[in-house]
């Protein structure tokens, strides 16, 4: 049971992120729900590498002893900076709208129709 | 080693690097002058398209190309030491990836020449240009790469590149507000892709396409991944019912952008093929998978063409009908998925019904990027894309008219130009496997004519107005960019059958063949 603790964290995570986003009207908390599903992925990857007892995988000082895998650290460094550059852009979207329409609600937000 | 021998060796490679390098240097470039950023960038594209040629003459000819990066020998996908598992990143360009490198190749260096002179009254164009080499970047990467998280990495520049370039015209912020939509879909979409690819790794330990395709026990874990990947790949094509993003982007992106908006929403539908016939193929149940992906084209086309008809704004309209050719890929293509596990149906017109649908794709690219930069050099000149506001520019817009004429009967399947080559290959086998999908699709192509007829009839018929007494043809580099893809319009819709035989056909039996991708990567087999 213990072990899965991280993959039923991934679980509610995911289930909070898109819950955020589905039901916020505000940009800025629907990035967040964003940014909480990509801390889920994240999350998902590092787990799914873990080995228990396992050492850092650093190849030249490393005892021979059970690793960690390292793909998965790559990929989720990988994935950061893709996050980092989406809030980024999402929160410049939000300045421009705010500058704009002098609100961030989506609701409010709604020149485009048809 | 000379410079040929590097260039061919590594033209996998330098298709992502050289616009790469050129869109960070941009703006560098901008610093000197103008001309010589433009020149630049032209530059740059020309040889990337030239390179993308190049390669991918040298798969139809020799067939799959792999390239591994930072190995001993490029084509050396699993090294000796790695027990049989491939560890680095690596391209692999098959006949389908090279279909869709041709198509982003000719579509980005008309759009990128009508964009020199459409957008060179705006400034911060640094900024444009990168972004837009940054696109191109994006799609190269996703149709040649051999690695899934790889895939998942092109997928995000991309979306971040269209992204900023839909909003580049603020516009009142309304083009910022269709931006947003679009980029917190697309970011969801990624999320999707990257737990998929969560997933298949914590299954199978593998992040490369063949290598997952090889181990693939089609297990629950994997239905699940199939349904986040085609939820996700589906949305980024604009497939009803996930095509709302697609009106407002497309229509509040400068139009240069929005015809390249168009390859980049293939190029997710090329993600979607390969997925579900590299990956799964006979695995899975191809006939549930394959009558998804019908469901969802009929979907779009009837959907997308019955939203296109009340619009009053050109490019909405457009953007609707882009929709609507999209149902054609996924019908033709989904017939073929669906017969895939029956031998004798495929021969019969399974694979005729994936070329006619892949055929759709090249005419698609070239039609329905053709009349929107007509839209757009409407828009430059008259400064407005409500229909209603229009009328009498065929007296002093004579080419763009004509551009346009060709571009809507192609669209509309009228020989001889290429939309009806490939609507008459998706009509007679969908025929076959089941006829009311067929009338369907010609009705759809019917209204898709009417539509046309009226947006010509409101735009350039009836007499002159003297608001727009003095408006005056699209400057020649946007005249030369719509040309080339009009040649290429007429040219394909005349001689539909070499193209078949040449381009097309290679491409729908690589798809298909997902033995033939796992040895070229893995060997053996």
């Amino acid at each position: 049971m213990l072990w899965n603790l991280p993959f039923i964290t991934v679980v509610v995570l995911t289930f909070i992120g898109i819950v955020t986003v589905l039901l916020k009207k505000n940009i800025i908390k629907i990035l967040l729900g964003i940014n909480i599903l990509e801390s889920a992925v994240n999350l998902f990857l590092v787990s799914l590498g873990y080995r228990e007892g396992g050492v850092a995988p650093i190849f030249t000082l490393a005892p021979s002893e059970l690793m960690v895998l390292p793909t998965p650290q790559a990929l989720t460094l990988t994935s950061i900076v893709i996050g980092v550059a989406t809030s980024a852009l999402v929160l410049s979207f939000a300045m421009v709208l705010y500058k704009k329409y002098g609100t961030v609600d989506i609701d409010k937000i709604r020149r485009l129709q048809g | 080693m000379t410079l040929a021998d590097f260039i061919v060796t590594n033209a996998p490679a330098l298709l992502v690097a050289i616009p790469l390098f050129a869109a960070f240097t941009c703006p560098a470039i901008g610093r000197i002058s103008a001309a010589a950023r433009n020149l630049w960038v032209m530059g740059a594209m020309l040889v990337t398209a030239a390179i993308a040629f190049i390669l991918a003459f040298r798969v139809f000819s020799t067939g799959t190309v792999i390239y591994v990066f930072g190995a001993a020998a490029t084509h050396l996908a699993v090294p000796l030491d790695s027990g049989g598992i491939p560890i680095r990143i690596i391209f692999t360009v098959d006949a389908m990836s090279a279909f869709m490198e041709i198509i982003c190749a000719i579509v980005g260096v008309s759009v990128l020449l009508y964009s020199m002179s459409s957008e060179s009254h705006n400034s911060n164009l640094e900024g444009y240009y990168a972004l837009f080499l940054l696109m191109i970047t994006g799609v190269f990467g996703m149709v040649s790469t051999g690695d899934f998280f790889n895939f998942f990495v092109f997928l995000e520049i991309l979306s971040l590149a269209s992204a900023g370039l839909i909003a580049y015209r603020i516009d009142g912020g309304l083009a910022v507000e269709a931006a947003l939509k679009y980029f917190v879909l697309s970011t969801l979409g990624a999320i999707l892709v990257l737990f998929a690819i969560g997933i298949y790794y914590g299954q199978y330990n593998a992040l490369n396409i063949a290598m997952i395709a090889q181990r693939m026990q089609f297990s629950m874990l994997d239905k699940i991944a199939l349904v986040l990947l085609v939820a996700a790949l589906a949305m980024k094509c604009g497939a009803v019912p996930m095509h709302f993003w697609t009106p407002d982007a497309y229509s509040m992106a400068p139009s240069s952008v929005t015809a390249f908006l168009v390859v980049a929403s293939q190029a997710s539908l090329y993600g979607l093929f390969r997925v579900v016939f590299t990956m799964y193929n006979i695995t899975m149940n191809c006939v549930t998978v394959g009558w998804i992906i019908i469901i969802l084209g009929v979907l779009s086309m009837v959907v997308g063409v019955t939203m296109a008809i009340p619009q009053k704004d050109i490019k909405r309209l457009m953007a609707y009908h882009a929709v609507s050719q999209t149902g054609y890929m996924l019908l033709g293509v989904g017939v073929g998925l669906a017969v895939l596990g029956n031998a004798t149906l495929t021969s019969a017109f399974g694979f005729m019904a994936m070329e006619g649908g892949i055929f759709h794709i090249f005419n698609h690219a070239m039609y329905k990027g053709l009349l929107f930069l007509t839209a757009g050099a409407i828009f430059y000149r008259i400064g407005t894309r409500d229909l209603n506001k229009m009328g009498g520019l065929g007296h002093t817009m004579k080419y763009t008219m004509i551009f346009f004429i060709i571009g809507a009967l192609a669209i509309a399947g009228i020989p001889p130009f290429n939309g009806f080559a490939s609507k008459l290959m998706i009509y007679e086998s969908v025929y076959l496997f089941n006829p009311i999908l067929a009338i369907i699709a010609m009705v759809v192509s019917i209204l898709t004519l009417a539509s046309f007829v009226k947006v010509f009839h409101s735009v350039f018929m009836g007499p002159q107005l003297p608001e727009y007494a003095d408006v005056k043809e699209a400057p020649l580099p946007m005249l030369i960019g719509m040309g080339i893809l009009a040649a290429i319009v007429i040219l394909f819709g005349l001689f539909p059958q070499p193209v078949v035989d040449m381009l097309v056909a290679p491409a729908a039996h690589a798809l298909a063949d997902q033995g033939g991708y796992i040895a070229s990567v893995l060997g053996g087999a």
